[in-house]
């Protein structure tokens, strides 16, 4: 009789009182292993391996602007010094060329960026310019959508960005990088 | 009353769950310090450089990780202080770079193999030499959607 009593109370009482501390121990448990910090970065695509280098030399020379950074991360733009923060508005008259100036390129289709860097060169330099350049033709597609679409670029649908893409394509070519100042 | 009394004499008193929180925290406070974070078992100094024209990466299963910079303090004794590049939590050489891509694209779906984006996590003042061994072994392996790691500029 006595002992019949003491089970009821065993089974009539399962303490949920600390139920919600094991639910709070995992909830924090996973708050704390997911990594909420979102990768940012640029986006690009790499061009296909092949043994031999491309032969640019039949290009109109018009169409190329030709960035050379050398291990001191100086530029040279189009044989001439030039700053990173001038790069973008040169490269977005160069790309549009809006006064048919000749030496300029013929339309934005055949525009080509030719990036060659020096393997000494620093990495935030590479990646400052290449960030420049991205910013032109990002600028130069939004006012482009803006013009034929009344909106920019990253509000279009696939087939007006497509239209859009193929209007202003960017064509970025990177040459193997000379070797003049590889730190050791 | 007497019934009362009949029972507290019987069975034994009720559990303390008083302490049963502190108990508990202690729990988390001991996972929080031991859980070590895969991706956060650094060996080389990475503090990317700043920039614009910033897209995020969505697909963390879609990811892999390339990091380049020198080598922490820790680890200098071992790895030097020129730039190295770690694959996964380890210092690796250029053409493991293969086996780490191929690695990845056997955990993935078939289909969403040509959406792997390689992530280079590079730091600002490592020179483009060892950046461009990294990319032509990228190339010969044909993973050639990459992404240059950068933080947002705020001016």
């Amino acid at each position: 009789m006595a002992r019949k009593s003491s089970r009821d109370r065993m089974t009539n009482e399962i303490n949920a009182g600390a139920m919600a501390d094991i639910a709070f121990l995992l909830l924090i448990f996973f708050l704390v292993t997911t990594t909420i910090v979102e990768d940012r970065g640029i986006l690009v695509r790499l061009p296909p391996w092949s043994d031999e280098e491309p032969d640019i030399t039949q290009l109109n020379e018009r169409n190329v602007f030709s960035i050379l950074v050398n291990a001191q991360n100086q530029l040279l733009v189009r044989g001439e010094p030039a700053r990173v923060p001038d790069l973008r508005d040169r490269a977005k008259e160069f790309i549009m060329n809006p006064m048919d100036d000749p030496t300029l390129s013929e339309s934005p289709q055949r525009a080509i960026i030719s990036l060659r860097n020096d393997r000494g060169t620093n990495y935030e330099t590479y990646l400052e310019i290449y960030n420049e350049i991205m910013g032109a033709y990002n600028e130069l597609r939004d006012e482009f959508s803006l013009q034929r679409f009344g909106s920019t670029y990253d509000n279009l649908d696939l087939e007006q960005r497509r239209v859009v893409r193929e209007e202003i394509p960017m064509i970025i070519s990177e040459a193997e990088p000379t070797e003049f100042g590889e730190e050791g | 009353m007497s019934r009362f009394r009949k029972k507290r004499g019987k069975s034994s008193p009720a559990i303390q769950t008083a302490s049963l929180p502190d108990i508990i925290f202690m729990l988390l406070f001991f996972f929080m310090v031991v859980t070590v974070l895969r991706d956060a078992e650094i060996i080389v100094q990475v503090t990317t450089p700043e920039a614009t024209e910033l897209t995020s990466l969505e697909r963390k299963s879609l990811v892999n990780y390339i990091y380049i910079g020198r080598p922490v303090q820790r680890y200098q004794h071992i790895y030097g202080t020129s730039p190295r590049i770690q694959l996964g939590d380890a210092i690796r050489e250029p053409h493991d770079i293969r086996f780490f891509i191929e690695e990845h694209r056997l955990r993935v779906p078939e289909n969403q193999i040509p959406a792997i984006t390689t992530s280079l996590r590079v730091d600002g003042q490592v020179t483009m030499g060892i950046v461009t061994d990294v990319k032509t072994e990228l190339r010969k392996v044909e993973q050639y959607k990459v992404n240059y790691s950068a933080r947002p500029r705020i001016d």
